[in-house]
C-alpha cells in the first residue's frame, strides 16, 4: 500500500497532472471568453484562485511546519498594497500588462518576505497558542499602519485607481506556478526538514536539522507567496481597503487550510473552491446561507477532523491503468528487486 | 585520542546540583554503560553532551572539538548521534523518509536545486536513497520502507531510531534506555543489534540502561552515578561487587 505523500513523482505523473491542468484551463478559458461565465462569476473564479494561493502558502507554515499562524492576511495586505502602489507608479512606464503585473508582484514578494523575516525571527521562538496570539496581533498592527499611512495608502477609505490588469489566464497560470513551486519545494530535503519539525522538534534537532533556520525559511516563503495572492486580488478589483486584510480574512484562510487538511496542498485547493463558491451558491437562501455554511464547518470537523484530505495528496495518476504508473518512485530501481 | 573527553562537567538548576564533577573518556569503538538509580542524572548528562542543556561548568570535547555552547544541530555535525528514552520518531512519515531526514546535512543542493530539480538534486537524492536502504537492510527494516513509522511494532521502532541516529554518520552513539519497555526476546534482539553496531560501524557507544542483564552482558566499562556524582567505575565484574553500587541500588 502506498501510504505517503511527498514521494518523488515519476515523469508520467507530472505529465498526467500537467495535462489535466491544461485541459481545465482550456475549458474554463472557453467559458470565460465566450461570456458563458458572467463578469461577476469570472471575478468569483479569480477570487477562488487567490484563495488557493493564500491557503496553499499558509499550509507551508501551518500544515507542514505545524505553527499556528493567524496573521496571514497581513502579508496578503502588504503584498496587495505594495503591488498596487508599484502598479500605479509604473503603469505609464511599462506598456505590457503582464510585465507590469510581474514586476509589481516581485516587489510585493520582496517586501512581504522582509516583513516575514522581521516578524518571524522573534515570533517563532514561541509555540502553539502563544505564537497564534502574536501573529494575530501582528496582523492588526499591519492593518493599523496601513490605515494610518494616509499619504501613501489613502487610509481607511481605501486605495483607488489601481490598474485593473488582471485577467483569467494570468491569474490561472500564476496560481499553477505558485502551487507547483510549493509542491517542488516540499518535495525536497528542505521540505522534509520542515515536515520533520512538525513531527518532532527535538528529534529533528537531534539529527542535525537547524530548526530555527527552517522555521524562519518556511515562514518567509509562506509570506512571499501570500503577497502574490494579494497582488492578484488588488489588480483584479482595482480597489483595496485595509478592511479586506483584517483578522476575519486570516481566519477564513485558516479555516480553508484546516478543512482541506493540514499538510495537503490538494486539500487546500479543493477547500478553497468549496468555501469560496459555497456562499455564492447559497445566495438564494439569503440570510440563512451563513447558517448553512457554519453548520457545514461544524459537521465537517465532527466527522472528519483531519480535514478533507488529511495529509494525503490527490494524484490523477492513481486513476490510470497500472502500466502508466510503473516509474512511480524514481530511486526505487536498485532497492525493490533485491 | 579519545572520541569523547568530558571533564569536571556540572549543571545546576537553581539550587539543585543535578550533575556534579562528572568525567568520562571514551575511546574509539568502545562500549561504555552509564547506570544509576532513577533520578541520578543520567539523562541530564545525555542532554548536556548533546547540547540540549548548556553546562554550568566543565568541558566537553567531541573528536577534539569543544562542544560547550553549541546548538544541538551543530553538535550532531561534529559526530554524535542519539536516541531517546521515549522513542521520538517522525511518526507520520515513512520509514525511508525518517532516515533521509537524518541524511539532510550531507545533501548539498539548495533551494533552487529543489525547485529546478537539477542534476545535483537527483544525484544527492539517489545517494540518500541508497544509503538509507543500506542502513535499513542492516536492521532488517527494508521491507517496511513505505510504512509509516508509527505503524511499526515497538522493537522495530527502536531499531529505526538507532538507524536514524546512524544516518548522521556519528563517531559516538548515545543510547538512552534502548531496552525500556521491551520483552526479554526483544531485549535479546537489541543486544545483537548493539553488538552489530560495534563490529560493523566501528563506532563508540555510551549506553544508559536499567536492564542489568543487557548492561553486564555487553558493556566493556561501566560508570555508576548517584545524585549527580560518579560513585563507581570499572569493568562489569568489579561493579557487580562494589559495595557503594549495591548501597545505591538497594539501600543499607
Amino acid at each position: 500500500m502506498k501510504n505517503f505523500n511527498y514521494k518523488n513523482l515519476g515523469k508520467n505523473a507530472l505529465f498526467v497532472n500537467l495535462a489535466a491542468v491544461f485541459v481545465l484551463f482550456i475549458v474554463l478559458f472557453a467559458l470565460v471568453a465566450t461570456g458563458i461565465l458572467s463578469r461577476y462569476l469570472t471575478s468569483i473564479l479569480i477570487l477562488i484562485l487567490v484563495m488557493i494561493i493564500m491557503s496553499t502558502s499558509l499550509n507551508i507554515a501551518t500544515g507542514f511546519l505545524g505553527q499556528l499562524h493567524l496573521g496571514h492576511a497581513a502579508f496578503m495586505g502588504i503584498g496587495a498594497y505594495t503591488a498596487s502602489l508599484l502598479g500605479i507608479l509604473l503603469r505609464d512606464a511599462i506598456a505590457s500588462d503582464i510585465l507590469l503585473f510581474i514586476i509589481s508582484t516581485i516587489g510585493a514578494m520582496v517586501l512581504a518576505g522582509i516583513a516575514g523575516l522581521l516578524i518571524g525571527w522573534p515570533a517563532l521562538r514561541l509555540k502553539g497558542d502563544y505564537l497564534g496570539i502574536m501573529t494575530l496581533g501582528f496582523g492588526e498592527i499591519v492593518k493599523t499602519i496601513i490605515t494610518n499611512m494616509k499619504g501613501l495608502t489613502n487610509g481607511a477609505q481605501g486605495l483607488y485607481g489601481i490598474p485593473k490588469i488582471m485577467n483569467f489566464p494570468t491569474a490561472f497560470w500564476t496560481t499553477v506556478f505558485v502551487v507547483t513551486l510549493i509542491f517542488l519545494f516540499m518535495n525536497s530535503r528542505h521540505g522534509r526538514a520542515i515536515l520533520s519539525i512538525r513531527e518532532d522538534e527535538i528529534a529533528s534537532e537531534s539529527v542535525g536539522i537547524n530548526i530555527s533556520r527552517y522555521k524562519l525559511l518556511g515562514f518567509v516563503i509562506a509570506s512571499m507567496f501570500a503577497a502574490v495572492g494579494g497582488s492578484i486580488f488588488a489588480f483584479n478589483i482595482g480597489f483595496i481597503a485595509p478592511q479586506s486584510f483584517n483578522f476575519l480574512r486570516s481566519v477564513e484562510i485558516f479555516v480553508i487550510v484546516v478543512l482541506g487538511g493540514m499538510g495537503s496542498l490538494t486539500g487546500s485547493i479543493v477547500a478553497s473552491i468549496v468555501l469560496v463558491s459555497l456562499p455564492e451558491l447559497l445566495r438564494e437562501f439569503s440570510s440563512y446561507r451563513y447558517l448553512l455554511y457554519s453548520s457545514l464547518l461544524v459537521t465537517m470537523m465532527l466527522f472528519r477532523p483531519q480535514g478533507l484530505m488529511g495529509t494525503k495528496e490527490f494524484n490523477l495518476q492513481k486513476l490510470l491503468p497500472k502500466r502508466f504508473t510503473e516509474d512511480d518512485d524514481l530511486y526505487d530501481s536498485k532497492g525493490s528487486d533485491s | 585520542m579519545a572520541i569523547l573527553e568530558v571533564q569536571n562537567l556540572g549543571i545546576s538548576f537553581g539550587g539543585l546540583r543535578a550533575v556534579d564533577n562528572f568525567e568520562i573518556s571514551i575511546e574509539e569503538n568502545e562500549l561504555v554503560g552509564l547506570i544509576g538509580p532513577n533520578g541520578a542524572g543520567k539523562t541530564t548528562i545525555f542532554n548536556l553532551l548533546t547540547g540540549v542543556y548548556t553546562p554550568t561548568d566543565g568541558s566537553i570535547y567531541l573528536n577534539g572539538k569543544n562542544t560547550v555552547g553549541k546548538k544541538p544541530s551543530e553538535i550532531v555535525m561534529l559526530g554524535s548521534g542519539r536516541t531517546f528514552q521515549n522513542i521520538r520518531l517522525f511518526k507520520n512519515m515513512t520509514v525511508l523518509d525518517n532516515i533521509k531526514i537524518a541524511y539532510h546535512n550531507r545533501m548539498h543542493y539548495g533551494l533552487f536545486g529543489s525547485i529546478l530539480k537539477t542534476k545535483k538534486y537527483h544525484s544527492d537524492e539517489a545517494r540518500a536513497y541508497d544509503v538509507a536502504m543500506d542502513l535499513l537492510k542492516v536492521f532488517d527494516l527494508d521491507m517496511y520502507k513505505s510504512e509509516l513509522a508509527k505503524n511499526l511494532p515497538y522493537g522495530k521502532q527502536r531499531k529505526l531510531e538507532i538507524a536514524r541516529a546512524l544516518a548522521t554518520d556519528p563517531s559516538i552513539l548515545l543510547l538512552d534506555e534502548p531496552a525500556a519497555g521491551m520483552n526479554p526476546q526483544e531485549t535479546e534482539e537489541l543486544m545483537e543489534t548493539i553488538k552489530l553496531l560495534k563490529s560493523r560501524f566501528k563506532i563508540s557507544i555510551l549506553l544508559i540502561e536499567h536492564d542489568m542483564k543487557l548492561v553486564m552482558g555487553i558493556c566493556e566499562r561501566i560508570v555508576v552515578i548517584d545524585y549527580g556524582r560518579i560513585i563507581a567505575k570499572g569493568s562489569p565484574k568489579d561493579i557487580r561487587k562494589n559495595p557503594d553500587v549495591i548501597k545505591a541500588y538497594l539501600g543499607e
